[in-house]
């Protein structure tokens, strides 16, 4: 039996409305698996392909190149078994007739993050999915639940997903109090009672791995599995440089050296990003806690924690990601881990979001298996 | 968290959350409480406009209703802030500032300089300015240049929300006098705005949008304008980059120059009166430290050289909008291929 699929725009992350079509990667008539990249798109903030959610042959480009489109517009149709270029014009006409850009955008958010006091703090997650041992996502220094938006839809189709925001970062409270790990460690904790999860698998990039892997460490009866994406706390290497530059910048000219090193394609760094960036860093208490954590955390360039007896313990199962050009935390520190090491050649630290394709297929591959 | 609210209510939430964390912080001004302190919410009206309402009772004893003499509360306000204190002194049009300009301009701008770098002069003046409301040539001006011609002080005027909010924190944190000019038909526009704390830097300009191949440089309302025009003109294949100043003194030169770099035509929106104007300024700027850049002559979008009129259809013409912006985008494209 054949099925005519609609491609259409992704919403990556709370606020895009619409997107630009940079460039089709597969041709009419070309046979697509699930997950393969489709096309390319550009937002106001990032650029990223579209992966097909279902297989087939693609039958129509329906978007241009360079074309803006809303959320939810039609960008092309890719046909499981056979179908008549009839039957197909009539599935693009239908969606046509029906779609209103921009129609129902307040349902179209979804589910909206959320916000919780934890021991006299606020804490805002996100949560999507349901089902399963649910899949918990920790950030890195200075970033927030938003570093995974690539990631947390497609993880969120087989579980319940959560991301949050750390204390100090995003939208929780800023403030903090020593600073340290256990202290990042325990909002995590709370934040699983508070949800009534017993047991999770975690998945943390940067710092993100570093606040994993202790938690696991101080709980590891809450703990499923372990993800570490060129994570710390496992070796002593880190980029001083990166920390302090970007601690100290205060505008755009001296953000962005940098947020360039963070990526593999330094045009990611646009004016939307670094502006958001700036917006997070002129909050108050943001300064201070970041300062704090850095000074606990990676005092002159050298981390200051060694969790690799989490790893090497090897009471969880281990997942590690690496960026082989990782220019903050070396992907040197992977070697000798009693774990599933993977690296992806070319990528930099933000591995999620610039290789989303692939971390999200090793994820779920990892979390299914544990 | 960020939420949306109104020009209007970011500029309260600021003054009240200031007024919050330093017990030096206070209000005065004409009808800044309304009601000349009686007691009673219906009394306490907040503003001509309402930009301070609810703050007289959040805030016992420190928004103050003075009288009708801008020459008597400016001085005032001025003296407090070499005291010690911070006033927010609203004076509540621009329009007014001939009545206490020797406070400003010879007494609270001179002061660092006069006593050896000594003195300080903590000192915020709210200010309205801009037309729009047909409020006719005495209460509609905009009389940025005036202030960022006077060396001493700091000269700030927002064009949005988020920006308005941690613009004013930043003036009241400030050591030096800061005039903080408030666009009245800006004071419904809502924009998204973090409920926390945050400063802005002074003389950082904002880059709305990034383009190769015009600089749109404006502040205050007219950012809107430019970027109306921005949009539109995308739609025609022109990619401009839209600079908001944010501060007219301390000017951000750096982040004009660079964008005259990249695209090597200039347009300067500003809804002041053109002769020694912020137009002028950044064109003299461009014209002295980008001229090797420059792919065609500058272009300024201004109001004429005449008081701001009284009947509505002459208002809207003499305002910059969409349409004036983008013809004169327009000239310079036609100008470079002509060359």
């Amino acid at each position: 039996m054949s099925q005519i699929h609609t491609l259409t725009m992704p919403k990556w992350g709370l606020s895009m409305t619409e997107g630009r079509v940079d460039a089709w990667l597969k041709e009419p008539g070309q046979a697509i698996n699930k997950g393969d990249e489709v096309l390319d798109v550009e937002t106001d903030k990032i650029s990223s392909s579209v992966e097909a959610p279902f297989s087939g042959v693609l039958r129509r480009q329906i978007a241009r190149q360079d074309e803006t489109l809303a959320v939810g517009a039609l960008l092309g149709i890719v046909v499981e078994g056979d179908a008549s270029e009839a039957e197909i014009d009539a599935v693009v006409e239908q969606f046509q007739a029906a779609f209103v850009p921009g129609a129902g955008a307040e349902e179209d958010l979804g589910p909206k993050p959320q916000k919780v006091e934890l021991d006299g703090r606020v804490i805002r997650y996100f949560e999507r999915g349901a089902g399963g041992i649910p899949l918990v996502l920790v950030h890195g220094f200075g970033g927030d639940l938003n570093n995974w938006l690539f990631n947390h839809p497609v993880l969120a189709a087989e579980r319940r997903v959560i991301a949050l925001d750390l204390p100090g970062h995003g939208e929780s409270s800023k403030q903090l109090q020593r600073g340290d790990l256990d202290e990042l460690s325990g909002v995590l904790l709370a934040l699983l009672d508070h949800l009534d999860i017993a047991q999770a698998h975690l998945a943390g990039h940067s710092m993100g791995g570093a606040v994993s892997l202790n938690t696991a460490r101080l709980a590891p009866q809450r703990v499923r599995s372990l993800s570490l994406i060129g994570s710390a706390g496992l070796g002593p290497e880190i980029n001083g440089d990166y920390l302090q530059g970007f601690i100290e910048a205060g505008n755009r000219n001296a953000l962005k050296a940098p947020l360039v090193q963070l990526f593999s394609n330094a045009e990611l760094v646009n004016r939307q990003m670094l502006e958001d960036m700036l917006k997070y860093k002129r909050l108050e208490g943001v300064d201070d806690a970041l300062r704090q954590l850095a000074a606990t955390l990676f005092h002159a360039g050298r981390q200051q924690v060694d969790l690799r007896a989490v790893v090497q313990d090897a009471r969880h199962p281990v997942l590690v990601i690496w960026g082989s050009h990782d220019a903050i935390i070396p992907a040197a520190h992977s070697q000798g881990l009693a774990a599933q090491v993977e690296i992806l050649p070319g990528q930099a630290h933000m591995v999620q979001m610039e290789a989303a394709e692939q971390v999200n297929r090793l994820l779920l591959d990892f979390v299914q298996s544990h | 968290m960020a939420r949306k609210i109104s020009y209007q209510q970011a500029i309260n939430e600021a003054l009240a959350q200031e007024m919050r964390r330093d017990p030096s912080v206070f209000i005065m001004g004409e009808d800044v409480a309304g009601g000349a302190g009686a007691p009673g919410e219906n009394d306490a009206w907040g503003g001509v406009l309402g930009v301070t309402k609810g703050l007289y009772h959040q805030f016992p004893g420190r928004v103050l209703d003075t009288p009708l003499s801008e020459l008597g509360y400016v001085g005032a306000a001025v003296g407090a802030a070499t005291c010690g204190v911070r006033p927010v002194c609203e004076l509540m049009f621009v329009d007014f500032a001939g009545c206490c300009l020797d406070q400003i301009l010879n007494q609270a701008a001179k002061f660092r300089y006069m006593f050896g770098g000594k003195a300080a002069t903590p000192l915020v003046i709210r200010t309205m300015v801009g037309a729009g409301l047909r409020a006719a040539a005495q209460h509609s001006q905009m009389l940025t240049s005036l202030w960022t011609h006077i060396p001493g002080l700091k000269v700030v005027c927002p064009s949005s929300p988020y920006d308005a909010k941690g613009l004013l924190i930043q003036a009241i944190r400030d050591n030096d006098p800061v005039i903080f000019c408030e666009h009245k038909l800006l004071y419904s526009m809502q924009g998204d705005v973090p409920e926390e704390l945050y400063s802005i830097p002074f003389g950082e300009a904002n880059f709305l949008r990034d383009g190769k191949d015009v600089t749109l440089v404006s502040y205050g309302r007219t950012v809107n304008t430019a970027m109306d025009a921005a949009r539109s003109l995308a739609g025609r294949g022109i990619d401009c980059e839209v600079i908001d100043l944010r501060t007219t003194s301390p000017l951000d030169e750096d982040s004009i120059l660079e964008s005259v770099e990249k695209t090597g035509r200039l347009v300067v929106i500003d809804e002041a009166n053109p002769r020694c104007s912020m137009a002028t300024d950044i064109s003299a700027l461009v014209a002295q430290k980008a001229f090797g850049a420059l792919k065609a002559p500058i272009e300024m979008v201004t109001a004429p050289h005449t008081p701001v009129p009284f009947s509505d259809a002459l208002e809207d013409l003499y305002i910059p909008y969409a349409a004036k912006i983008e013809n004169a985008v327009l000239k310079l494209i036609e100008w470079s291929k002509r060359s």
